[in-house]
């Protein structure tokens, strides 16, 4: 087997590809530091100079606005140059000219690389061909993972619930497309949470993926059961209607999350999700405004944790 | 040019006979007797056997001449003791007339390396709904016809074309795959795939169509070899319909008796091949059953894909890998994890290939054309992009150290390669 790619020869952060394989010591260790930076966020000056100097590529080749601007403002609060680059994916079929775009921006000497593909483990081929002292932080390839959202939201439920070893945590819908979903359920089994469960109709449910470690339901009221998290995840609009569900309504009523299901789960359950949300779809307003959920701190979380991320790999 | 091979072992796969001793070569043909020879080559070390025959080698000519040419291909062919080899009809534009059959074969000859026997297109364009001049392309030269792995969705052009090769006794080759199971697919339908989040190909993909395939031949007797079969369940369905007395052979990539789908690491475009490397289970049937004989032989599927091609993300890549001249040390590499003698090894590449192509080839015998191979099997070879002569340098096994080298290759006679 190859060495971890994420990983450098002494074992420490280089690129961050994915939680899965990351050790629990480097988890712990983005989760810690990003501690330190959520008071950096709440100062009125919020700026720290760890990356002065350096610069930051934001190399989006799939649409996204959200995650693009939580990392260009988590890069700037550590006074990094931030270059955006949005790269319509269509005019980039020919693999030759997705690394050459990486060797061209290399020459205009990057430091990271934060990459997001439609494409599954296009950032480790672009990690593979970076020079030594460049990083690359994936922001999303494919359905494969999404680690920082994954990270994010570790660090949510360590800010609410504290104790790992003691949750069980459900997560619901569409896992069969979700990298947040993949990325999530190997960041709780690595900090060694107990009970992880999937619940979703067969058709969003990938195959054997119970292998990752996961406990598998498909009625919903069963699989909220005592829940101390529920994550929902979010429905693409092409997939409401076709060969994977009849309708977005039929949805809703077996896997939307409403404070009638929500009651089934623990009294103080925290409710999470990825955003952005389809109210009615997935989640019910009175849910998502409610007093279990905590998608908004979520938010505020995230740039703390990519902050870390990016101060890390840069010192590693 | 009359030659006298001394001192080697002889494994001739077609008898199961194995000894050492001398062999001789006169007018292209396996000779009784020498006389005086032109050459006197002492092979003492090495192995002497029938020149390796591949069911599966695209060359790319013609239309993806980027990629390969008939040159680098049929000298990688010799330099892996290949001297007959199968070509399948997804060229561009596809094999689907007897013109481009005919000039292939005479490029070929031309450069009297390796014989090149090219599988017709099933279907015009290889699109699937109209039947090409099978008759005409049988005269131009074609041994079989097949869809390489292009879809054939509609089931009713599937027993039309079987029921028309049935007729003229035309041996039809197919991939079992069905097209829309398939869809979008890039990787074994399995955790595997699941973790890495690539879309699957379920291994009923393979088993249904094969289920079809089966059906159809029962209906129609036409003569189908299935190619590449990939997994457990496709095995059993053969083994069944040869019990029942089908006419039915098939083949295996190399590729997939010794790897799977853990081998993908992380996203290894060089492990993106069709069809996808399945489970464990499936690479350890398969390697069984060509053991067995209900895999009837082995060959490379030989792909040349240019660099562009797999410096990709993993679905994006293009599928393929380089494989002739692999045949061999990945042949011994199984007959040794199955615990077979070299010649019952030896057969999966030559004296099986030759029966399925009705080809007087794959043999040890007097009269029989000298199609030859000298080797050391226990010369190792390192897998490197400077040491491949084929034009495609990918293959999972680049860096690896296999055992198998070889010396010497004769074709009809004459010396087309030599270490």
């Amino acid at each position: 087997m190859q060495r971890n790619p994420q990983l450098n020869e002494k074992g420490e952060l280089q690129h961050l590809l994915s939680i899965e394989g990351l050790p629990r010591a480097i988890v712990l260790q983005i989760l810690d530091t990003a501690e330190s930076f959520v008071g950096v966020t709440e100062r009125e000056v919020k700026k720290v100079p760890i990356l002065r100097g350096k610069s930051v590529f934001n190399l989006f080749f799939e649409p996204s606005t959200r995650t693009r601007t939580t990392f260009e403002i988590a890069a700037k609060r550590l006074s990094a140059d931030v270059i955006n680059l949005n790269i319509n994916a269509s005019s980039q079929t020919k693999g030759e000219s997705l690394l050459d775009t990486v060797a061209n921006l290399s020459a205009m000497q990057a430091d990271i690389f934060v990459v997001r593909h439609e494409s599954s483990g296009a950032p480790f081929l672009i990690a593979r061909h970076v020079k030594p002292h460049e990083h690359v932080i994936n922001a999303g390839d494919g359905r494969h993972a999404h680690p920082t959202q994954g990270l994010l939201d570790l660090y949510t439920i360590r800010h609410y619930k504290k104790d790992f070893a003691a949750l069980t945590v459900a997560i619901v819908g569409d896992i069969l497309h979700s990298r947040v979903a993949r990325s999530l359920i190997h960041g709780l089994t690595t900090l060694g949470v107990p009970e992880v469960r999937v619940i979703g109709p067969q058709t969003l449910l990938p195959t054997g993926v119970e292998a990752l470690g996961v406990r598998v339901f498909h009625d919903m009221r069963e699989g909220l059961k005592d829940c101390d998290v529920v994550v929902m995840l979010r429905l693409q609009n092409e997939r409401m209607r076709g060969a994977l569900l009849p309708s977005a309504q039929e949805y809703f009523k077996h896997y939307g999350l409403n404070a009638d299901k929500l009651g089934l789960a623990r009294r103080d359950a925290i409710v999470m999700h990825p955003g952005p949300m389809n109210r009615g779809v997935e989640i019910d307003s009175t849910v998502a405004d409610g007093p279990h959920s905590v998608i908004l701190p979520q938010v505020t979380f995230g740039i703390a944790v990519r902050m870390a991320v990016m101060s890390i790999v840069a010192g590693n | 040019m009359r030659l006298h091979i001394k001192n080697a072992r002889i494994v001739d796969p077609a008898s199961g006979k194995e000894g050492s001793g001398e062999l001789f070569v006169a007018d292209g043909r396996i000779a009784a007797e020498g006389g005086k020879a032109d050459r006197v080559i002492d092979a003492k070390g090495l192995v002497l056997a029938p020149g390796f025959i591949d069911l599966s080698a695209r060359l790319r000519e013609p239309g993806h001449e980027y990629k390969a040419t008939l040159e680098s291909e049929l000298d990688a062919a010799v330099a892996g003791g290949v001297t007959s080899l199968a070509c399948p009809p997804d060229t561009d534009p596809a094999l689907d007339e007897p013109g481009l059959v005919d000039m292939l074969r005479r490029r070929a000859k031309a450069l009297s390396r390796a014989r090149v026997f090219p599988v017709g297109a099933l279907t015009v364009k290889l699109e699937g709904e109209r039947l090409t001049e099978m008759g005409q392309l049988s005269d131009a030269g074609c041994v079989a016809f097949s869809q390489a792995n292009a879809p054939l969705a509609d089931a009713q052009v599937l027993w039309r074309a079987l029921q028309y090769a049935a007729t003229f006794g035309y041996a039809v080759w197919l991939r079992a795959e069905d097209a829309d199971l398939a869809k979008g697919g890039v990787a074994h339908d399995g955790e595997v795939a699941t973790r890495l989040g690539l879309p699957g190909i379920p291994a009923f993909a393979e088993t249904i169509a094969l289920g079809t395939i089966l059906e159809l031949v029962r209906a129609t007797r036409a003569r189908v070899h299935v190619c590449r079969l990939s997994t457990a369940g496709a095995v059993d369905l053969v083994r069944r319909a040869k019990q029942e007395g089908l006419p039915v052979t098939c083949d295996v990539g190399l590729h997939h008796v010794h790897l799977c789908d853990m081998d993908l690491g992380y996203f290894q475009s060089q492990c993106r091949l069709e069809p996808p490397l399945r489970s464990q289970r499936d690479r350890d049937a398969l390697a069984r059953a060509l053991a067995e004989g209900v895999i009837d032989c082995a060959c490379s599927d030989h792909t040349p894909v240019d660099e562009d091609g797999k410096h990709l993300p993993f679905a994006l890549a293009e599928p393929g890998a380089t494989g002739l001249e692999l045949l061999l040390p990945l042949t011994l590499k199984w007959g040794l994890a199955q615990r077979l003698g070299l010649a019952a090894t030896l057969a999966r590449i030559t004296s099986e290939p030759a029966r399925i192509l009705g080809i007087d080839a794959g043999r040890l015998v007097v009269g029989a054309p000298a199609d030859l191979v000298l080797f050391d099997p226990r010369a190792s070879v390192r897998i490197t992009p400077a040491a491949l002569k084929s034009q495609g340098k990918n293959t999972p096994f680049l860096g690896a150290e296999l055992d198998g080298g070889v010396r010497l290759t004769l074709v009809e006679g004459n010396v087309v390669y030599e270490a």
